[in-house]
């Protein structure tokens, strides 16, 4: 009972970390409604039993990750954005889709409620199994998602690295 | 043990830790003032009470009575919480930190601690990781250019060191196995060669891993020689430059509180947590635990002020170099071989 009275309120502090992410004006107080968001859901891998995830959850995104978008938004200095009238394609194509999309996950989750059901503390928790499910059932997908992180960060500083020009040595300095 | 009186000690153990670390931290700076003192051949404080010794105090009362100044051109909301954020950080982490073994009163059995949870060092982590956002938004907010570069500062430094920080621990967890807290230190009980005490530091060869542990911490909590973000010659206070009164205490409260979760954190990582000779009647039995645990913290501490008395500050560009390209690989060579010798004894 009170487990289930914490998931709700959680969930309830997530989803309204994320609309206030959408609501916000400026830019920082929107990463900050998703670092909110990203505790929230900690806690809900928490209750669900999964400790180890939850507190990788907080360690990852809501300490490194998050701080970097609060880095890039302070060094940029990003001010206020503007609030527009909202276009004619989003209301006209991205209502109904959002509708769609709400009443096919329900239709599917209703259906399949007896097989699909996670009652809370039921996910793999402890680190142990975790790490034998990673480095011993699914080494190959590990390992191979691993590699294409590492590409991805390559391509990254390959395209961020400025173009190499011969450049004339400052004066009064040695090389 | 019934829920109530379960309810009673927990509250009674979080407003003994809470009273406990708030002392601790405010004669951390009393004894950081006195030793740098003496270290640079002054006295330290002499004036309030022996020895200087109520001048904690009398700094308490003066920061709570001081103008509160909000500068006008400050974001507000963040301005005002950002300090909060930074001291709640820096005290809450204690609450999973064991200071001792068990102790009976009558026939209920309490752990001294506040709460022992199996991942108890990943709390400590992610919470010690949420700290950077005090510094951060306190820098963005004051709408000051030093303030700004001081949290810019702070959160590329943190980030960076929290990477070789984080590897210099998983030596320790693949020796003892666990995440938990308690568990890493009972791992770490008895002796080897008839005397030498079988802690991390001496033990399992994780003397490198102590080294970097001790570097990289120095630099999550902004202590010289990392403290770039409140350099005060090229960047007046750094993040607090735009505080005063008791925001500013706030900040200070929360180095000094980060200082000491990171000493408990090497004691019970790497010195051993409360293991020591026991000797003498029962009481003095369970009350000796706690008194090395406390003794370590102390000499962390005291390295702690030896180093700000010693050393000057680094460079922007050498801070970042050691981190990524010394500690880092120092920490990756020694969680390699650590674990190599593991798997070849198993």
């Amino acid at each position: 009972m009170l487990h289930l009275g914490l998931f709700l309120i959680f969930g309830l502090v997530c989803v309204a970390g994320a609309v206030n992410l959408l609501v916000q004006r400026h830019p920082i107080n929107s990463a900050l409604s998703l670092v909110v968001v990203m505790g929230a859901l900690a806690a809900e891998y928490l209750l669900l039993g999964a400790e180890f995830v939850a507190a990788v959850q907080v360690i990852v995104y809501a300490g490194a990750i998050m701080v970097l978008f609060v880095f890039v938004i302070m060094l940029l200095n990003a001010g206020e954005e503007e609030r527009t009238r909202g276009s004619h394609v989003a209301l006209l194509i991205g209502v109904p889709g959002l509708l769609l999309g709400v009443i096919t996950m329900t239709w599917v989750l209703l259906k399949r409620s007896g097989t699909l059901e996670v009652s809370i503390g039921s996910l793999p928790g402890p680190p142990k199994v975790l790490g034998w499910l990673l480095f011993h059932d699914f080494l190959l997908p590990f390992e191979v998602t691993s590699i294409l992180v590492l590409i991805a960060i390559m391509g990254a500083v390959v395209l961020a690295s400025r173009p190499e020009t011969p450049q004339p040595a400052p004066r009064g300095r040695a090389q | 043990m019934s829920v109530g009186l379960f309810i009673l000690v927990a509250v009674i153990k979080i407003l003994i830790t809470l009273f406990v670390l708030l002392t601790a931290v405010a004669y951390t700076v009393w004894l950081e003032r006195k030793v740098v003192g003496h270290i640079q051949n002054r006295w330290g404080p002499t004036r309030v009470g022996p020895f200087g010794l109520l001048q904690p105090a009398a700094d308490g009362i003066k920061f709570l009575f001081k103008e509160d100044i909000t500068p006008p051109h400050v974001y507000k909301p963040l301005y005002i919480a950002a300090p909060m954020i930074a001291v709640v950080f820096a005290l809450t982490s204690i609450a999973v930190i064991p200071i001792g073994n068990f102790i009976w009163i009558g026939n209920a059995h309490i752990p001294l601690q506040i709460t022992d949870v199996n991942i108890g060092l990943l709390v400590v982590l992610g919470i010690t990781s949420l700290g950077v956002y005090g510094v951060a938004l306190s820098g963005w907010s004051s709408n000051n250019k030093y303030s700004l570069l001081g949290g810019l500062r702070a959160s590329a430094q943190m980030i960076s060191y929290e990477i070789a920080l984080g590897l210099s621990l998983v030596g320790v967890l693949i020796l003892a196995g666990s995440f938990s807290l308690r568990d890493i230190v009972d791992a770490q009980s008895g002796h080897f060669w008839g005397f030498i005490p079988k802690w991390n530091i001496f033990y399992g060869g994780q003397f490198i891993a102590f080294f970097v542990y001790l570097m990289a911490a120095y630099a999550e909590t902004n202590r010289i020689p990392f403290d770039l973000p409140e350099a005060e010659s090229e960047l007046t206070a750094g993040y607090h430059t735009e505080y005063s009164a008791m925001k500013f205490a706030m900040f200070f409260m929360a180095e000094y509180a980060n200082m000491i979760t990171v000493a408990c954190l090497a004691t019970l990582l790497f010195l051993g947590g409360w293991h020591g000779p026991l000797f003498g009647p029962y009481i003095l039995q369970c009350l000796l635990p706690v008194f090395w645990f406390v003794a370590k913290i102390f000499v962390f501490l005291f390295i702690y002020i030896w180093v700000r008395g010693t050393l000057p500050r680094f460079r922007y560009d050498q801070l970042m170099a050691f981190g990524w390209k010394f500690l880092l690989p120092v920490a990756i060579a020694n969680l390699v071989i650590t674990a190599l010798i593991v798997a070849l004894k198993s």
